[in-house]
């Protein structure tokens, strides 16, 4: 069914330089819209790199450039008139490491909202910042201390604040890399619940080194290694009847 | 008797060494012979400490052992009796003494590494008690002083009074005389000067962190860097004169042609160039400061689509701002203990005014001039140093102190 609708994003020849240095070899790859397509691969073979394409994050990286082509609904997201500012408020990002800001939990939610004044009253702006720390189920453990510091709560508490934060900027896209990496088994759980809710509503591409996590919660996976895309297909297919020698290695742990 | 005492104190350093070395190869030759006994197959480790420690295990006693006897002969010296002669005697013999007895304890089993340990472990706790206990010897002389003082002149006429002339106060005719060691004029020309020098030195210094930390690249801040760090290396005798030679004078043309006439020394003057002065340390603690906030929040400020400057003002700034109000305080504890470049450029007079145009005096300035000059150790004049001392001293005292658990509570943050 998804191979019918079009894809979120097209990567055509995406080729990633860190200085002289090349990341990324030319990937060609179709997201598809709403669901979850997880990234796997050894480490250092450029899923992370890959990833902040996506939101044009590596622009913010001094000496990396990328070239090809990527478009997200049909429009190219380095198109020189496109300000990657906007492209970002559309394309979330939650990173290895939680990083709550130093400021209330409300304020944490409230500041893309604030910078892009997507609301236009005190109201409004509460309405969005509960509907957000609901949607990324944190509402129940935090609406009674919504002014203390976001840097207070546990980990996986802190890892969904973020998620909220990048929720109430209402974006399409979320990207996550390896946002389980610093969590206990209990909040990796809750944060796996909480992707499935939000696949229905977001395109969401999250990057793991957790096989079991790829198969749990991705509906498509892409298996990278050593700045190629070998290869990417459904999960179940990926899993149960890899078409690549090297992703069967890397899935049964000969590798990586 | 001071020049047989270094010749003395040499003999000791040479006694001294003279141990470590007959030790050692005494050590170095008794393993030898334990090692050709056991058939060359003995190693180093089946001794307990190594030849070079019971050298100075020897040393250290030594030098303990002959300074105790030096300190005896000053002693009885001191009290009139001369006899030289015996007194070299007994320092020579108490190092050959000691090397000869700690020579016989020489083994593998006699622990000269952990005494070695233990003798340089009790060298640094002495050497830190003193540093210690001559701050609070400072202090103590201070509040003594300043006891003697306010025994003279009421507390609160000191704290509160609005009048300050202390000179007037030395005549014996004078009526009302604690009204003239009022302190406020003093404290106010301090604060104000303070203030000129943080107008500069803040925003300048601050401009100046976030520029290096955010905006230049690595090889603008290679450069600018320590040439900014320069400035706080600057003699402040040098700021002195050229805020007394360069600017004030400038100061005094401009509000010139602005059409009233202002005196040479000027609380703008000093305040200025001390505000140059301490715009290093301003930038360089901020910039410490703001360079720390992790990487990570940055990030997370640009992936919600917030630009450079958003980040830097909402959360950069938001989760440096502690630090940088440590940055602050330590700035203005600098500023308030300057004493040079205010001694130099804002002047004498005790004028109770907030016209940065007029001079003004400071503590510190004051301080110099109630105790250079002939003056009589024991009257007011020269004791109201003390207290003016002691008042600087709790108030930089409470700013560090101030300053010092902002910062680390921010540390503690991350
Ligand atoms: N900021 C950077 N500067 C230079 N090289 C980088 C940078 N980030 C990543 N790389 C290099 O690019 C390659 C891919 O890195 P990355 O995308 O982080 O891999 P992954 O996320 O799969 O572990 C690695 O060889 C890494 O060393
Ligand atoms: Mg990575």
């Amino acid at each position: 069914m998804t191979e019918t609708t079009k894809p979120k994003f097209t990567c055509r020849d995406v080729r990633v330089h860190y200085g002289d240095f090349e990341a990324l070899h030319g990937i060609d790859i179709d997201i598809p819209d709403h669901g979850v397509t997880a990234f796997i691969g050894p480490s250092g073979c450029g899923k992370s790199t890959f990833l902040r394409t996506f939101n044009r994050m590596n622009d913010t990286i001094d000496g990396c450039r990328v070239s090809g082509q990527i478009l997200m609904d049909g429009e190219d997201i380095y198109d020189k008139n496109l300000d990657p500012v906007l492209l970002r408020a559309q394309v979330g990002m939650v990173f290895q490491k939680p990083n709550p800001f130093p400021k209330s939990i409300y304020d944490n939610v409230a500041y893309g909202p604030r910078i892009h004044g997507l609301t236009s009253s005190k109201a409004e702006l509460d309405v969005l910042v509960e509907k957000s720390l609901r949607r990324a189920g944190l509402w129940d453990e935090v609406k009674d201390r919504l002014k203390l510091s976001g840097t207070g709560l546990s980990g996986g508490q802190q890892q969904r604040l973020v998620i909220a934060r990048a929720i109430a900027v209402n974006p399409e896209v979320i990207l996550m890399d390896e946002p389980a990496s610093a969590l206990d088994p209990i909040a990796t759980a809750k944060l796996e619940a909480l992707i499935e809710e939000l696949k229905e509503r977001y395109c969401i591409i999250i990057v793991t080194h957790s096989m079991a996590q790829a198969a749990r919660v991705s509906d498509k996976t892409a298996f990278f290694y050593m700045g190629d895309l070998i290869e990417f297909d459904n999960t179940d297919k990926i899993f149960t009847n890899p078409g690549n020698d090297r992703t069967q290695d890397y899935i049964t742990g000969r590798t990586g | 008797m001071g020049q047989i005492s270094i010749y003395m104190m040499l003999l000791i350093a040479v006694l001294t060494i003279g141990g470590f070395v007959y030790n050692r190869s005494s050590a170095l030759g008794k393993f030898r012979a334990a090692r050709a006994a056991a058939g060359g197959k003995m190693v180093s480790s089946a001794w307990h400490s190594q030849a070079s420690y019971h050298g100075y295990f020897t040393a250290w006693l030594v030098a303990l052992s002959t300074l105790a006897v030096f300190i005896i002969g000053l002693v009885i010296n001191g009290q009139g009796m001369v006899f030289n002669g015996l007194w070299l005697a007994a320092i020579i013999l108490t190092a050959l003494g000691v090397t000869i007895i700690t020579g016989r304890k020489v083994s593998g089993t006699f622990r000269a590494r952990t005494y070695v340990e233990r003798f340089i472990h009790g060298l640094l706790i002495c050497l830190s008690v003193i540093a210690v206990l001559t701050t609070l010897g400072i202090i103590a002389s201070l509040l003594f002083e300043s006891l003697r003082f306010f025994r003279e002149v009421p507390f609160m006429d000191f704290l509160f009074g609005l009048q300050w002339s202390p000179q007037t106060a030395m005549r014996a005719d004078q009526v009302g005389q604690s009204g003239s060691f009022g302190a406020i004029p003093v404290f106010a020309g301090t604060f104000l000067i303070m203030l000129v020098a943080m107008a500069i030195a803040g925003p300048v210094g601050l401009m100046i962190a976030i520029y290096l930390t955010e905006y230049a690249s690595a090889g603008v801040r290679k450069w600018i860097k320590p040439a900014i760090e320069i400035l706080a290396g600057v003699p402040t005798v040098v700021y002195g004169f050229f805020a007394l030679l360069t600017f004030a004078p400038f100061v005094r043309g401009f509000a010139e042609t602005l059409g009233f006439s202002v005196p040479t020394q000027s609380a703008l003057a000093a305040g200025v160039v001390m505000g140059v002065m301490i715009i290093p340390f301003v930038s360089s603690l901020s910039s410490d400061v703001i360079n720390s906030v992790p990487q990570t929040l940055r990030d997370g400020s640009y992936a919600l689509g917030a630009t450079e400057s958003e980040t830097m003002k909402k959360v950069v700034f938001t989760a440096a701002l502690p630090g940088i109000i440590g940055a602050f305080m330590l700035a203005i504890s600098r500023a308030i203990g300057e004493t040079m470049i205010v001694y130099m450029a804002a002047g004498k007079a005790a004028n109770l005014t907030a016209n940065p145009f007029e001079a003004v005096t400071t503590v510190t300035v004051q301080i110099v001039a109630l105790l250079t000059g002939d003056s009589d150790f024991d009257s007011a004049k020269t004791l109201v140093a003390f207290a003016l001392g002691l008042v600087l001293f709790v108030i930089t005292l409470i700013l560090n102190v101030v300053a010092l658990t902002v910062v680390r509570r921010y540390r503690a943050r991350y």
